[in-house]
């Protein structure tokens, strides 16, 4: 009964018509509708694709510019810490190079004033001698004034006298 | 080839449920024969008569029949060409009600019932072939209407793309984007592969989206919908023809060498593989456009069906039954509509695959 009837028969104007509406759809279709829809779609697909790629990018670029920022910050600490540790070193440096300055000087000094109390005890010791010498010459030349025929020769032979007795002392 | 696990597993369970769809119309034709046989008077209501008027493709679109037994119809044209008269263009309305015009009628019995055929004197089929029947049918201006809406529709979407340049979609771009995308995803891109899809979006879409709206509008019951485009057999074998010229084009090499010689077959099996392998060619697409036809064919018998009991049990009382279960009917039709289109466009992509996929390596 069903292929009897119409329902499964051929029909060529169907079929024609068919063909012709389906063409100029597929036609019509193609070129104002799924031409501009796809072309849509694919641009913001495209546009979506690229903006998540730019923000991993970023995000990249951010992370890498975190790691510079961090090396960065611990070069400026390791440099901190250097001069610090520098300013530390020349500071005890200074210190010490000072102390041992004064201590030198003072040292000099105290040698320099033992020194000149050396020369001046020398000297007055000397000046003592020859005051004793001379008081003692003096004294003696009262006492053997008459035994002595020249002052100069006895002079003389008294300050020799004196002289060996001071090269002996030294 | 590219066809995921998940695919083959829908496309297995389609066929199944395609099949237990086949066997409704069968069933049903069995209950209509029974019918025919019973039904002696005139007042008996006719329900096989009823179902096929509306199933059927027809001439004129019958509305309503008033009670004094008038008709409300829109007559559409009819175009026939005849080889010794030439082209003839007349209203379908001279034609109704077995009136014949020019020597033309629709012959009610016989081979060539609901056809247009020449006729003598006496209104009777003078036994030779009918003229070339180009007229626009129901189904047919079913089909413009659906066409022109699917153009609508989809013009007006492409036009929304322009004025809002890139942005997130909206209105009719919220509604057929993801279909458009499906299409492209599910369909395009894992039968026929990445680098090829592109070139068959436009005929699978328009393809899809076909099927789509005229099922769609075949469930909407009034004028201009409702008539049954994609249960005409002849609309669903152009459309397998689409497929199966579209397919044989586009086949490459290993797609013909695999008809005629196809690999690790030894030689002395070829002359039955041959023929085999060539009607696989044609029994695809024959299966697609047996599955449309039948499927949707099948859905609007069952609910007339529906509808008829009705009027063969003539009681008011089985009407709230058959409502429900037309109703019910409804949904799965719906869902109907939809799958019927995704098969097609599944298996015109699977098809189109098979014959452009590059030569496997044994």
């Amino acid at each position: 009964m069903l292929l009897q009837s119409s329902l499964a028969s051929p029909a060529i104007g169907t079929v024609f018509w068919t063909t012709l509406i389906f063409l100029i759809l597929l036609f019509l279709l193609w070129k104002f509708a799924w031409g501009p829809i796809m072309k849509a779609v694919t641009a913001r697909e495209d546009m979506i694709h690229n903006a998540l790629d730019s923000a991993e990018k970023a995000r990249e670029e951010m992370k890498v510019l975190q790691a510079d920022n961090e090396i960065i910050l611990r070069k400026a600490r390791e440099e901190r810490d250097k001069i610090l540790r520098d300013a530390r070193v020349a500071y005890e440096r200074m210190m010490t190079e000072a102390k041992e300055k004064s201590q030198s000087e003072s040292d000099a000094l105290v040698r320099r004033a033992k020194e000149l109390i050396e020369r001046e005890k020398v000297t007055a010791i000397t000046e003592v001698k020859r005051e004793v010498a001379r008081l003692a010459i003096e004294v003696a030349s009262k006492v053997v004034a008459e035994t002595l025929k020249s002052d100069a020769e006895q002079q003389k032979l008294i300050e020799r006298y004196i002289n060996e007795i001071e090269a002996n002392r030294n | 080839m590219t066809i995921s696990l998940k695919t083959r597993y829908l496309y297995v369970l389609l066929l199944i449920l395609g099949l237990m769809a086949g066997t409704v119309p069968a069933l049903s034709s069995g209950s209509g024969e029974e019918d025919k046989k019973s039904h002696g008077n005139d007042d008996e209501f006719d329900a096989s008569s009823f179902i096929m008027e509306h199933v059927a493709d027809s001439h004129e679109w019958h509305i309503l029949t008033k009670k004094d037994s008038s008709e409300v119809a829109v007559y559409l044209p009819v175009i026939i060409y005849d080889k010794a008269s030439g082209l003839h263009i007349f209203s379908s309305r001279l034609l109704a009600h077995g009136h014949s015009h020019l020597g033309y009628a629709i012959a009610h019995e016989g081979s060539y019932a609901g056809k247009i055929v020449r006729v003598d004197k006496e209104g009777h089929h003078d036994g030779t072939k009918p003229p070339l029947d180009f007229s626009i049918t129901k189904a047919i201006f079913g089909m413009f209407v659906a066409a022109l809406i699917l153009l609508w529709l989809m013009i007006a979407m492409a036009r929304s793309y322009k004025k809002t340049g890139i942005s997130a979609p909206r209105g009719l771009q919220g509604f057929f984007e993801p279909i458009i995308l499906f299409v492209r995803d599910d369909i395009a891109i894992p039968n026929i592969g990445e680098h090829k899809y592109s070139k068959y979006m436009p005929y699978l879409l328009t393809v899809f989206f076909f099927i789509l709206v005229n099922n769609l509008l075949g469930l909407v019951p009034v004028f201009p919908f409702g008539a049954n485009v994609t249960g005409n057999v002849n609309v669903t074998f152009v459309l397998a023809l689409f497929t199966f010229l579209i397919t044989q084009i586009s086949g490459n090499r290993s797609h013909w060498r695999h008809v005629f010689a196809a690999p690790g077959v030894p030689v002395w099996l070829l002359p039955i593989m041959i023929p085999i392998e060539v009607i696989g060619l044609f029994s695809k697409p024959f299966a697609l456009m047996i599955r449309l036809f039948a499927n949707i064919t099948a859905g609007h018998i069952i609910v007339l069906s529906l509808v008829s009991l009705i009027f063969i049990f003539k009681s008011v009382a089985v009407a709230p039954v058959s409502i429900f279960f037309v109703l019910f009917m409804y949904c799965i039709e719906l869902l109907v509509a939809f799958l019927q289109a995704y098969v097609f466009t599944l298996l015109s992509a699977l098809f189109i695959g098979m014959a452009t996929a590059e030569a496997e390596h044994h």
